[in-house]
């Protein structure tokens, strides 16, 4: 079964929250309220959709799926 | 209201005046016909100012704080006078690398794990507003002036530990600085933002406590106190941003609502669509347009901004373009894909963006909780605020359940 990962560029990221709001399985945030990756590697199969919402809901573009 | 009337604006792309009542009755198909028609517009008012609409072009400057300075954001007839890069009110009007030493200051109060412990506070002051408005025995209701606006007030009064009756004087104060901008009133000096905070900073540092101003009284950047006019300015921010936002983020929901009974129905029904609703609120009734003084010459959209010109940063407008947003003229209650930009973009997002989603989430779940159903008395007779926050300022709602 195909899966996929998530690629966070903390650079872009500017502290939305909206990643942490949609996928708190995914996203936690720091002490400032910038994001923090919680899954190195492969999403497990059924975060995958609340991955991609995360993505789809990033501001500054920060958060990318890789298929 | 200004002392004297705003000439009138005969060409939005060529003359634009964001300050003009016309505007605040129909700033949103004023952004959808320039964006069909002259994506930046251009007005020799307030001495030079651009209005970019498109996402893209309005993206593009607040990611750019090399030809686009913070040191004015609020559009006025004069430059501001305050240097860079701190400016007036940091972190918002400080330019890098100044700003991220202040913004870096407040940014573990605002963060979302730091804003839950204010839930309890916000919605305590949600139900003490709808029992005093079911108490008054009538079925008419501003939800703008008895509701939306008090919540805001409250809680950020509780954050810098100042008094609750001291609201109606922040109310007063912002008035003047986001809807007045540049209407010279005589002012005694006491009866001002500055003396005010003044006073309270004196005091605070006397008798320190855990609140915000105390925090900031006994902070230091690299072994250095901050100066006054940087804990005044930083204060100064956090009411005149905190409040009239929120207030116009609350009651542009309040309106929406009012005037469609199958969204209530939603939100009442379905708890898992209130997430999406809340931000699509955000997108399609964004309070804040934001502002930028040119800080070198630099082309956007074709245009040529001038050093010292203005440009305001639309961001409801960059919510309604097409090119970003599916149906983006509709409101969608369960949009799944939302990047909207109410909070802005880049460095300056809102620090406060976790309070004010916060607010605006308890304030429309206790008032649907409380009222499910409830139309607006008088449509026309509702006003909106004008200048760079949006938001409904008298609001007369029928409950009718």
């Amino acid at each position: 079964m195909p899966t996929v990962k998530i690629k966070y560029d903390r650079d872009a990221c500017q502290g939305h929250n909206r990643c942490y709001m949609l996928a708190p399985e995914l996203f936690d945030t720091d002490d400032e309220g910038y994001a923090i990756l919680l899954v190195e590697g492969d999403v497990p199969a059924e975060l995958e959709e609340k991955a991609r919402l995360a993505a789809d809901n990033c501001p500054e573009f920060a958060i990318e799926i890789i298929d | 209201m200004p002392d004297v009337p705003r000439p009138p604006v005969t060409d939005w792309a060529t003359d634009f005046d964001h300050t003009h009542p016309d505007y605040a009755a129909s700033a949103p198909e004023i952004w959808d016909e320039l964006r069909e028609t002259c994506p930046v517009a251009h007005t020799e008012r307030f001495g030079g100012a651009w209005l970019p609409t498109r996402h893209e072009d309005v993206a593009r400057i607040a990611k750019d704080t090399d030809n686009f300075s913070s040191q004015g954001i609020i559009v006025t007839d004069w430059r501001p006078d305050v240097p860079r890069p701190m400016g007036y009110a940091p972190p918002i009007t400080s330019d890098p690398p100044f700003h991220a030493i202040a913004r870096g200051l407040l940014l573990q109060f605002f963060s979302p794990k730091a804003i839950d412990g204010w839930e309890a506070t916000a919605r305590a002051t949600c139900r003490e507003l709808i029992a005093e408005i079911k108490a008054s025995g009538t079925d008419l209701v501003d939800g703008a002036a008895d509701y939306a606006q008090h919540i805001p007030v409250r809680v950020i009064a509780d954050m810098l530990d100042l008094p609750r009756e001291d609201g109606d004087k922040f109310r007063v104060f912002i008035h003047r600085i986001m809807e007045e901008p540049g209407q010279n009133q005589v002012l005694d000096y006491e009866d001002t933002l500055e003396a005010y905070l003044s006073r309270k900073i004196i005091e605070r540092r006397e008798n320190l406590g855990d609140d915000l101003i105390s925090y900031l009284c006994n902070a230091d950047v690299e072994g250095m106190a901050l100066e006054d006019r940087h804990i005044f300015g930083t204060i100064a921010l956090l009411i005149i941003a905190g409040i009239d936002t929120t207030w116009s983020g609350i009651g542009s929901s309040i309106w929406h609502l009012a005037q469609n009974p199958v969204d209530r129905k939603r939100w009442l029904t379905d708890p898992e669509v209130r997430p999406f609703a809340l931000e699509e609120f955000l997108r399609f009734y964004a309070p804040v347009t934001m502002a930028r003084l040119v800080a070198e010459d630099v082309e956007v959209g074709g245009c040529p901004m001038k050093e010292g010109d203005w440009t305001l940063l639309p961001f409801p407008s960059a919510n309604r373009d097409p090119e970003a947003f599916d149906n983006a003229d509709e409101f969608v209650i369960d949009r799944q894909r939302n990047r909207h930009t109410a909070f802005g973009l880049g460095i300056h997002r809102c620090v406060g963006s976790n309070l004010a989603r916060m607010e605006m989430r308890v304030a429309i779940e206790e008032w649907m909780d409380a009222f499910p159903d409830f139309e607006l008395a008088d449509p026309e007779s509702v006003t909106w605020s004008t200048g760079q926050v949006r938001g409904p300022r008298a609001m007369s709602i029928r409950i009718t359940s």
